[in-house]
């Protein structure tokens, strides 16, 4: 078989990879081939974990140290069945965080902190270039192996590095074809994934054949390879268990944190379900692609002439029994593992690169903030282009620089355990609410340090860390060793790098992030990853459209307030010429929501939140739907406030009121008290002068007693004062008995007017009555009832200004009781006095013709009050007017 | 000479003693009962000292005492201020106003004489 022949099977191959891929983008945007998103599909694709390392290198690993090999498998398979609970939610995140990659997992989870997303990335880019060289240097070796078979003289033994170099470009433009046709805000490749899913059921269905092959074909059967690994080295191998568990370890930390990995397990996830099926199909996978490694290294060992490379008897046993067919599967098989591992990795590695480090760059060079425009998706396309051809540009040339040697085998541990350094960040990110950025960085930086500086660039040979440095230390400081750090001696440098790698990291990010205090955004980023299962159900599938318009609504609603939402939602469906509550978004709908939203949370918010639903940025609808709860939450908490802060001016205003209250009673004690005196000092002056006159003597008759007359006036008038005072001051206080007894009222009136009317001097009012009328029997303080009538009689007797004065009684049952109403033919009280005739010292006009002190009509309020019923002063009736209000005795 | 007095005040029976006790001490009494036509009242009668009361119908004796300060022609008018009112921001008013004398009712008649003497003669 000519290398030419390989040449245009292996093209053949890859046109065909081209098509299913073509095939499956074209489905998927189609919105068929529901099959795309079948569990198998997604199992297979895990299977790129399976390189051309464990391809070949499986049983090139078993035939130099035995079952060793194993734990390259067993990890994933411990942290498929055990660790399931983990994958579940990093899935569940990175759906509803919309992750695009390793890195934007641990930048997210620490506040979108660029620094880490680029320590990460920079951390992913130097871990996985020495793995993409040594696929590059498996397909180139298993061409070479051709080569050397075949006609001698191929184009491809010729000039390996050329191979390389042909493979690495035609590997960059598929990528670039399927990995970046277009950007989807989900990060998801059906093509691709597609195109993997073949790949890893070429390479199974090749092992096993060639596995089946050498057990059935060459040895005869089961019992004779039993008999021939007995007879290998393979049997005399020692389980060593602290290498054996660190390197368990170190795979299942890798099938987490390998970016390639990552890249299938999250972000190309379409369907979390897909994980219950990946449990037992992937460990299934791994179960029979490992399952005639053990059986071809020992029949290869004992086949193949001394000397053969172990790595490649998956080749060269079908080649060295003349089979070309097989061999040529099993070439397919290898060259799918080498092909799949390199685009995802290209992928996965790609949007890193431009995610976190060439569009911060691009951003933040052209100053104008970011305009999301199909100018910038533009932009990161070709930024995932070029990361694409410099990543596989890399891999090319470490395979140049490391010279395609022996040593590209270990390379696959290593880079394990460099990229195993993210454990500590995403495990912490994930469970610990307390992680920090800082300890997440301090963590990565110190460990990255380690792995680089214990088993990185030792294993770059002499050129870099000389013997001398290996074995004394730098500047022969020993516990500074390499692969004895702090003296530790003893162990496999890629165990003792491991160990001391993952203990340091794992310290200071503890440590750190205790120490450390979190952004808010790092809070907020924290509860959403660590608490991912409370707030956010498994996607469900939508059609987009109305499903963008009902999340819209939803968001609305909690921002708006029900009732505002759905009549805003109404009106612009009603003006798009739409029934119901959902319209088009269209950019008009877009922008009025937005301005509505942002009454409520600020412009930026506003257009933030809308652009995540509709534009699908990296934040998920659940998680803003979180921040809209919180927002409300936060409303209400601030409308509580509110309340209390008008609760509090309500009292101070109270406070006030009930001071000034204080003030003016205070004021109004005084002006009394200085009433008082005046009404006490003014009888007593004409008392005092008088009866100095009198003493004096030298006075005829009639001037005596007119003078005394006089005294005896005023002492009257002091003491009618002084009853009046008391009288007002009892009842003021409250202190006042009461003496309920049942009369008429018409008795009751009799004896007032008699009293009022016919006392002392001056006019005799005509007093006016309807004593049908009055014919009601009443249930009160009889004699205080009388003396609030008595004082009304007795003011009309004083103040009616009529020539004939006149005083109507008229009484009525109206609806607040019994009223009796008192009206004179008078002026009246002029409008201005109104106000003012119940309060006390309150007369109309000089003290000499009241003859009283102002008291009686406060005196008569005050009564009122007692018997629960009140006086008021009827203006507008004609002359002056007072109405007396009794409870009616019904109730 | 007999020295002339304008009382001011709404008391009947006060302005009746007062009249009384001033009269027989020799003095040529002038009573006026209302506020508002007080100053005008004292300006026609032209009296040697006036005898003010505080509480009076439509204009206090405050205001009177106001008017007549800011008359040139009565700027050093002995003033005699009487009030039932006996607190101590009442005297203050008096004082800040310009009064001459300050009284408090009840008073003895001889008191009243001798201060209404003594401010007349320039005391």
């Amino acid at each position: 078989m000519t290398s030419n022949v390989l040449i245009s099977v292996s093209l053949v191959y890859v046109a065909f990879l081209f098509l299913v891929a073509f095939g499956a983008d074209k489905w998927a945007h189609a919105g068929r081939g529901a099959w795309l998103r079948s569990p198998i599909v997604y199992t297979l694709s895990l299977s790129i974990y399976c390189t051309a390392w464990t391809f070949y290198g499986a049983v090139g690993y078993a035939a130099r140290s035995g079952l060793e090999f194993v734990t390259i498998y067993l990890g994933p398979t411990l942290v498929m069945v055990g660790w399931w609970w983990i994958l579940r939610k990093l899935v569940r995140i990175g759906r509803a965080q919309r992750i695009t990659s390793v890195a934007d997992l641990i930048s997210s989870r620490y506040g979108k902190s660029n620094l880490l997303g680029v320590i990460v990335t920079v951390l992913a880019v130097i871990g996985t270039t020495p793995y993409i060289a040594l696929q590059l240097q498996s397909v180139t070796l298993s061409l070479a192996v051709f080569g050397a078979e075949g006609s001698g003289a191929g184009l491809v033994t010729a000039d390996a590095p050329a191979t390389a170099l042909w493979v690495a470009a035609g590997l960059a433009v598929f990528t670039v074809m399927f990995g970046t046709r277009n950007l989807d805000v989900n990060e998801r490749h059906h093509g691709v994934v597609t195109a993997i899913a073949v790949e890893a059921v070429v390479k199974l269905v090749a092992l096993l054949a060639v596995g089946i092959f050498v057990v059935w074909g060459l040895a005869g059967g089961p019992t004779d390879v039993a008999r021939v690994i007995e007879a290998s080295p393979i049997s005399e191998w020692q389980l060593d268990s602290g290498r054996w568990v660190a390197l368990t370890f170190l795979s299942a930390v890798a099938f987490l944190t390998l970016p390639r990995m990552f890249q299938v397990l999250v972000v190309e996830n379409v369907d979390e379900n897909q994980l219950a099926t990946a449990s037992w199909a992937f460990p299934l996978y791994l179960f029979l692609m490992s399952l005639f490694v053990v059986p071809i290294a020992a029949v290869g060992l004992a086949r193949l002439p001394e000397g053969s490379n172990p790595d490649l008897f998956v080749l060269t046993l079908p080649l060295a029994e003349g089979r070309d067919g097989l061999a040529m599967l099993a070439f397919l098989g290898g060259f799918s593992s080498a092909t799949s591992m390199v685009i995802v990795a290209a992928i996965a590695l790609s949007t890193m690169v431009s995610n976190h480090i060439v569009m911060p760059l691009w951003l933040s060079l052209r100053q104008e903030g970011a305009s999301v425009s199909g100018d910038v998706r533009n932009v990161v396309l070709i930024a995932r282009r070029v990361s694409i051809a410099v990543v596989l540009a890399f891999g090319y040339l470490y395979y140049r620089f490391s010279g395609g040697g022996e040593a590209l085998a270990a390379i696959g541990l290593i880079s394990f355990a460099g990229i195993a350094q993210v454990l500590p960040a995403m495990l912490g990110g994930l469970f610990w609410r307390g992680a920090t950025r800082v300890g997440a960085a301090v963590g990565l930086i110190a460990g990255f340090t380690i792995w680089a500086y214990a088993l990185f660039l030792p294993s770059f040979g002499p050129a870099l860390f000389s013997p001398e440095m290996m074995t004394h230390g730098p500047w022969g400081l020993g516990w500074l060793r390499p692969q004895a750090l702090f003296g530790v001696e003893g162990m496999a440098p890629v165990v003792h790098a491991l160990v001391w790698s993952m203990l340091v990291n794992a310290a200071l990010f503890f440590l750190f992030s205790l120490v450390s205090f979190p952004t808010p955004l790092e809070r907020l980023q924290g509860a959403q990853f660590v608490n991912v299962f409370e707030h956010s159900q498994a996607r469900r599938g939508w059609a987009r459209g109305a499903a963008e318009a009902e999340d819209l609504l939803i968001m609305a609603q909690r921002i708006m307030g029900g009732a505002q939402a759905q009549a805003l939602f109404r009106a612009q469906a009603a003006e798009q010429g739409k029934s119901g509550y959902l319209p088009d978004t269209t950019p008009e709908f877009l922008e009025r929501l937005e301005r509505q939203l942002s009454g409520s949370v600020g412009a930026a918010t506003a257009h933030a939140m809308v652009g995540q639903i509709v534009g699908g940025a990296a934040v998920s609808v659940e998680d803003l739907m979180a921040v809209a709860d919180e927002t409300q939450q936060m409303l209400e908490y601030s409308s509580q406030l509110e309340a209390k802060s008008e609760e509090l001016a309500r009292t101070a205003r109270k406070l006030r009121e009930a001071n000034e209250k204080l003030t003016q009673l205070s004021i109004q004690k005084d002006a009394f008290l200085s009433q008082i005196s005046h009404e006490l000092r003014t009888p007593m002056t004409s008392i005092r002068a008088f009866s100095e006159i009198l003493r004096d003597g030298a006075l005829d008759g009639p001037a005596q007693h007119h003078y005394a007359g006089i005294i005896q006036d005023e002492a009257i008038r002091l003491t009618r004062l002084l009853d009046d005072l008391l009288d007002l001051s009892v009842l003021e206080a409250g202190q006042v008995t009461l003496n309920i007894q049942q009369a008429a009222l018409g008795a009751v009136l009799d004896r007032a007017v008699a009293s009022a009317n016919s006392a002392g001097e001056g006019r005799v009012l005509d007093i006016r009555r309807d004593r049908a009328r009055e014919d009601v029997t009443i249930e009160t303080d009889t004699d205080r009832l009388a003396q609030v009538f008595i004082n009304i009689i007795a003011n009309a007797r004083k103040y009616c200004d009529a020539a004939e004065p006149r005083l109507t009684i008229w009484v009525s049952k109206q609806k607040g009781g019994l009223v009796i109403d008192f009206v004179d033919n008078g002026s009246g009280i002029p409008a201005e006095a109104e106000a003012m005739v119940f309060e006390k010292f309150s007369r109309l006009t000089d003290q000499q013709k009241a003859g009283g002190a102002g008291l009686g009509l406060a005196i008569s309020r005050e009564i009122m009050n007692k018997l629960g019923g009140a006086i008021a002063y009827l203006p507008g009736q004609g002359g002056a007017a007072f109405r007396v209000t009794l409870p009616s005795p019904e109730g | 000479m007999t020295k002339r007095v304008v009382i001011v005040e709404d008391e009947p029976n006060i302005i009746e003693a007062i009249n009384f006790i001033l009269s027989r001490d020799g003095w040529d009494v002038t009573v006026h009962a209302n506020g508002e036509t007080a100053v005008a009242a004292v300006r026609t009668a032209r009296p040697d000292v006036i005898l003010l009361d505080v509480m009076l119908p439509g204009r206090s004796g405050y205001d009177i005492l106001k008017d007549l300060r800011a008359d040139p022609d009565f700027a050093a008018l002995p003033v005699l201020m009487l009030t039932a009112r006996g607190q101590k921001k009442d005297r203050e008013l008096a004082d800040s106003l310009g009064v001459t004398r300050f009284m408090t009712k009840p008073f003895s008649n001889a008191e009243l004489l001798a201060a209404l003497g003594e401010i007349a003669a320039g005391a």
